[in-house]
């Protein structure tokens, strides 16, 4: 299994994102239909026993058993169905964009990954094994490695993000609406960028790895950590508290970015001849430093303004 | 720098047409990023140039729209 990160990686890919809907079916079978036909079907049957007895000492008490009424059944069934329909709808349009199973995998945490995540992007120079660990080809959930990426940190600390910029702003009365959605995009923008420049830059290496869009996105995303830190520590302590901070949370997230791109993109023990001369590992290595040292500088870019 | 989606947009679009406008025999034949001038080594990695001039070739192919002609 050691050589299989490297050969294939087109197939390891398709492979991996065929496979899921057989590997999991608890994280990728949607509960939540199943669940939600066992409560009615509980609301239904205590509602025809209770209304039964009652309809016949009582001649037909409506407002007690409202699920024995006939029509009240009937709408209700017709409005879970209509549910069903534009529930339908609404996944075939959203998958032929994306693949909601794809995407449901990164959303596949729980608690225990979420606070060893953040307390290895805060300190990771303890953390041992940086290997994203597969489970017959396909990568194991966040649930069960530690190492692999998700996309639920980041969007939560992006959000958080937007309203610590806003409350910053606040405290120095500049803040406005308007301000807060420029904020967001302004976030957003620079996320877009440099996913296409990872993007691009991959490309035209001819780097095969199996980053997909989303890991880049979530790699990416893991700033907005350190970022949120930062702004806290520059609101608390004042302009030396931001920039200790500033430079805790870069060396931080550098090591992260390099110590975890560095399994995906540079081929660590390959044993075949691949790459024609030294240009290649050179360049790849050049790929994951820029985008380390590209993380400080966006982290000052969009929070300096925050902290004066 | 305040960006937003509209000048992300903006920029996106703009850097696009700019590369589907790269006209064929007058300028990129002349700096030798030519599509006759790509087949090189049939290895299995074509590296930066070829791989650019293809990502050229198939952005000027997605844009304008036109069928192939006898130069694939």
């Amino acid at each position: 299994t050691m050589d299989l990160p490297h050969h294939g990686y087109r197939a390891t890919k398709q492979r991996a994102r065929a496979a899921p809907p057989q590997a999991d079916p608890v994280l990728f079978e949607d509960t939540s239909s199943s669940a939600s036909a066992m409560n009615t079907q509980g609301y239904y049957t205590p509602g025809y026993n209770m209304g039964a007895p009652s309809s016949d000492m009582q001649g037909g008490a409506g407002m007690d058993n409202l699920f024995a009424d006939p029509m009240a059944n009937a709408a209700m069934m017709y409005g879970s169905s209509l549910a069903n329909q534009g529930k339908d709808m609404v996944n075939k349009e959203i998958s032929r964009f994306m693949s909601v199973n794809k995407l449901k995998y990164f959303f596949a945490v729980d608690t225990r990954y979420v606070l060893k995540k953040l307390m290895i992007l805060m300190f990771p120079y303890t953390h041992q094994d940086w290997e994203v660990r597969y489970h017959r080809d396909t990568p194991l959930t966040p649930r069960q490695d530690v190492n692999a990426p998700d996309l639920y940190i980041p969007t939560m600390a992006f959000i958080t993000y937007i309203l610590l910029a806003g409350m910053a702003l606040g405290i120095q009365k500049r803040f406005s609406p308007e301000v807060l959605g420029l904020c967001a995009s302004t976030a957003l923008v620079w996320i877009i960028i440099e996913v296409l420049v990872m993007l691009l830059s991959l490309y035209l290496l001819t780097v095969h790895s199996d980053l997909s869009t989303f890991d880049l996105i979530a790699y990416s995303g893991y700033k907005y950590v350190g970022m949120i830190f930062t702004v806290l520590c520059g609101l608390l302590f004042g302009s030396d508290g931001y920039f200790v901070a500033l430079a805790w949370s870069s060396c931080a997230l550098m090591f992260f970015i390099v110590r975890s791109l560095k399994m995906k993109i540079l081929p660590s023990i390959s044993a075949d001849s691949m790459g024609t001369g030294s240009a290649k590992p050179q360049l790849r290595l050049y790929i994951t430093v820029a985008t380390a040292v590209f993380q400080p500088i966006i982290i000052y870019w969009l929070t300096s303004h925050l902290v004066r | 720098m305040a960006f937003t989606l509209y000048s992300l947009i903006q920029a996106a679009i703009l850097c696009v047409n700019a590369v589907a406008v790269l006209h064929e025999e007058r300028f990129l034949s002349k700096i030798g990023w030519g599509v006759d001038q790509s087949i090189g080594g049939f290895g299995d990695e074509p590296g930066i140039k070829v791989q650019l001039m293809n990502l050229i070739r198939s952005v000027r192919t997605v844009m304008r729209g036109e069928v192939k002609r006898s130069t694939v």
